[in-house]
């Protein structure tokens, strides 16, 4: 007999719902995915998940594993002592089950401005050049970071911080060699860099270990405060952008 | 939707698929005054695109400087067995360069020469070290780039939206597709001009495979069923390495890059056995005789304990393998325990990619079906009997971006369209709901399983008539019970619901590819007969196969494989690998 183990899994929608512990077999090295697909085929048919690639590449099947934002594909079941709990990301509308509305994220992706090269490709770049952009491009889109950052979670302050994925995403463009846009006065303003309390949560749950940040967040406060706050570079940016 | 009421828009240009292929095309196709939309079975970036690991193919030369698209062309000819339309091959090797130049004018970072040029690496069965790369994350390079120049280029993205039927005029031209909204569960006639099936492949027909859940081939089955024609359905190529330790990764691409940077396959008995099946190419030998001699020495007793092969590349160092395969550390470390820094690993062939597909045109993607347009995994044409590492990246953006060209004239020469009648809709619509909150039939998770078995037993590595024949018998069960599917629970966001579309889709294109298996009565490529061990090129080796829906039948035939002109024939009979002008002969080795 295999060794059996107990999942809470949320079951519901918009109008409320509650855990359903569901008892599955355990085979080496399960992941609470398999979990969540193995009560799918064999009690819950239509247990809402949201799944791609079972390989933590996609970013698709995010959730909160005992309270931690996770990738369920990614998380092993014998690496959880007790009892296992599975819910959605609480930082976004609950759809159903573990699914929930991310599209607030692609609206905010719309509204930063495009890679704009200061000449055509092909170019001449060098690997130390290229290695901070690459970094922050590594990014799954998992939105893990967007559910834990207090501003996002707690604070429901959707409307003036676009969240971790974002400012790597406005730090990717900017620590672009080739990139000729700025987009500093839309970090500060739009984007607000400034909600962020370094808290660096959303650091420790990134399923690509990226130092968003150390590495972004961070320069791009500096980067800011250097533009807006130095007199000598303020008074200077305000002639030249007569 | 109220009651009886289903929401149309109408398009110009719709693409099923939101890939490297359809955005791709969508981006191309999008033009002042051209409606496009897409239509995405998951979140936008999550296509199986995303898994590409190893790199794109183009002959850059940056690395090799005798590299050119001929060597390129040659090289993907040979590899597919010559069963490739050669202009399809030739196209591709010429235009890769420019598309890949393309991406990175658009924001794609890749690794760097020291000269500070687009890096190159090995893979099998390419003659120069070839693949643009980005680590071992190719894809998501890829497909980010492609996701964030297309919100800026003026087409609609419906997200997890699946089309589950195509319209058609008398004339057999699409007219629009009924789609549903997964997150809703409500219906949509996306009404249209020209149509693009993007959609991927359908390796989750099979266990064992390094696909994502997208890959089952809906696109592909809702232009089966609207009669297109599947060209070389039997070629279904195996990659040597797949993760086959714990049980619930079996199957998990392990990149050809690692071999690319050095790896080499070990037996059991801690011979490089590689060396006895290709001297000369050895580890990176093209894809097909990989994964046979891994099954070869399997079948022998010289397998590992979980029956594939042992990979090794702990002599490059740690730094070395982290900086370049930092995906597949982290991969064997968090998912199998295993440090590949310090330890060969178990690695076994897995069903990774479909070379047959919707037959098409190779200067259009246009299909045989007048206003239907094919591109990336879903097309069939330019990979023949089996695909070379680094081709699939670049193909998506060739063909994807002539897609997207051709849909659009189309589109531009066609006034109006008939819209669908509300009778055909309500045809579709009955039919999406058939097993929609349905008790006591059959379960699509017990049936997929079983076709997965049926597949990996009858449709596998090996195959014989006897084996094909079985095959086809177990599938005819199968599709008998796909008519009592039930899925209970609402439409709201329901997975066994989706199911059911998918499990329709894979039986009938499974179906094909039983049929192609046996019907080729010779070994190529990814096609290997027990039966007939051999490869017969003045008979099998001339023809493709073509399968079509005939009301409930599928029926076979065949047509010959286009003829190369002379001057590109005359590559392959000089008696020496095409190199650029001015270079000397000879590959890295």
């Amino acid at each position: 007999m295999a060794e059996m183990k107990t999942l809470h899994v949320f079951r519901g929608d918009q109008s409320g719902g509650e855990e359903v512990a569901y008892e599955i077999p355990v085979e080496a090295g399960m992941v609470v995915l398999d979990a969540v697909h193995q009560i799918q085929a064999t009690q819950a048919p239509d247990l809402a998940v949201r799944w791609n690639c079972k390989a933590a590449r996609c970013g698709s099947c995010s959730a909160e594993v005992n309270g931690k934002p996770s990738l369920m594909c990614k998380t092993r079941v014998d690496a959880i002592e007790g009892e296992i709990h599975v819910r959605p990301m609480k930082a976004f509308p609950l759809i159903r089950d573990l699914v929930t509305d991310v599209s607030w994220n692609y609206e905010k992706a719309k509204q930063i401005e495009p890679f704009a090269p200061k000449e055509p490709a092909p170019f001449t770049m060098y690997q130390r050049d290229v290695e901070r952009s690459q970094q922050f491009r590594k990014c799954i889109e998992c939105f893990l970071c967007q559910d834990v950052c207090h501003v996002l979670r707690e604070h429901s302050a959707k409307e003036q911080y676009f969240g971790p994925r974002f400012m790597i995403k406005i730090a990717e463009l900017e620590m672009h060699p080739m990139d000729g846009a700025d987009r500093l006065h839309f970090t500060s303003h739009q984007a607000g860099v400034g909600m962020c309390n370094i808290t660096k949560c959303c650091q420790e749950v990134c399923p690509e270990h990226i130092h968003l940040t150390d590495d972004a967040i961070i320069p791009l406060k500096e980067r800011v405060a250097d533009r807006e706050w130095d007199p000598i570079r303020a008074l200077f940016h305000k002639t030249a952008a007569r | 939707m109220a009651d009886g009421m289903i929401e149309r828009l109408s398009y110009d240009v719709v693409i099923l698929g939101a890939g490297g292929a359809g955005l791709r095309a969508a981006i191309e196709a999008a033009r002042p005054g051209v409606k496009v939309a897409v239509l995405s079975k998951s979140l936008l970036g999550k296509a199986h695109t995303v898994m590409a690991e190893g790199g794109m193919a183009v002959s850059f030369g940056n690395v090799d400087a005798q590299d050119c698209w001929q060597t390129h062309f040659y090289d993907t000819m040979r590899g597919g067995k010559f069963l490739n339309h050669w202009r399809m091959a030739e196209i591709f090797a010429k235009e890769a360069p420019d598309r890949v130049v393309e991406l990175e004018q658009w924001g794609a970072v890749f690794d760097r020469t020291p000269e500070g040029k687009i890096s190159q690496r090995a893979f099998g069965a390419h003659s120069f070290r070839r693949l643009a790369h980005v680590g071992d994350r190719t894809g998501l390079e890829l497909i980010r780039t492609l996701e964030y120049k297309g919100i800026h280029s003026g087409f609609d993205v419906f997200q997890e939206v699946t089309a589950t039927h195509l319209f058609q005029d008398d004339a057999g031209r699409p007219t629009g597709v009924f789609a549903y909204h997964r997150q809703s569960g409500a219906f949509c006639v996306f009404e249209a001009k020209a149509v693009v099936i993007a959609t991927g492949g359908w390796g989750r027909m099979y266990k064992v495979t390094s696909n994502s859940w997208e890959s089952t081939g809906e696109g592909a089955a809702l232009a089966m069923r609207a009669g297109a024609e599947m060209k070389d359905m039997e070629m279904v190529q195996f990659h040597p390495t797949g993760m086959v330790w714990p049980p619930g990764v079996r199957g998990l691409l392990v990149t050809e890059g690692v071999r690319g940077e050095g790896g080499i396959l070990l037996n059991s008995e801690g011979e490089r056995f590689m060396l006895r099946y290709d001297p000369e190419k050895k580890d990176l030998s093209s894809r097909d005789i990989v994964a046979r001699s891994i099954y070869k020495e399997v079948q022998a007793g010289r397998g590992s304990p979980h029956g594939g092969a042992f990979l090794d590349i702990t002599h490059r160092g740690a730094d070395f393998i982290r900086r370049k395969l930092p995906n597949m550390y982290d991969q064997y470390l968090s998912l199998a325990d295993i440090d590949i820094t310090k330890q060969p690993f178990e690695v076994a062939p897995t069903i990774h990619y479909t070379m047959g597909g919707i037959s098409v045109d190779p200067e259009t993607a246009a299909t045989n079906l007048e206003g239907l347009f094919a591109a990336g995994e879903s097309a069939c044409g330019l990979h023949g009997a089996n695909r070379l590492g680094g081709n699939s990246l670049t193909d998506l953006l060739v063909f994807g971006r002539r897609a997207g060209i051709a849909a659009r004239d189309y589109a531009a020469g066609r006034t109006k369209a008939s819209a669908p009648s509300d009778s055909a809709v309500a045809d579709a619509e009955a039919r999406a709901l058939a097993p929609l909150g349905k008790t006591g039939g059959e379960s699509p998770y017990q049936l997929h399983r079983e076709l997965q078995e049926v597949m990996g037993e009858h449709a596998a590595i090996s195959r014989s008539r006897e084996l094909g024949e079985a095959g086809l018998g177990k599938l005819e069960e199968i599709k008998e019970r796909t008519k009592r599917l039930s899925a209970p629970g609402s439409r709201m966001y329901n997975p066994g619901w989706h199911a059911t579309f998918e499990l329709q889709a894979m039986v009938l294109l499974a179906e094909a590819i039983l049929q192609g298996s046996l019907w080729r009565e010779e070994s190529r490529g990814a096609h290997w007969r027990l039966d007939f061990p051999d490869a017969d090129d003045q008979g099998f080796g001339k023809l493709n196969s073509i399968c079509r829906q005939d009301g409930t039948k599928i029926t076979l035939s065949t047509q010959p494989v286009p003829e190369m002109p002379e001057e590109l024939a005359a590559l392959f009979s000089s008696g020496h690998m095409p190199v650029r002008e001015g270079t000397d002969q000879g590959g890295h080795s």
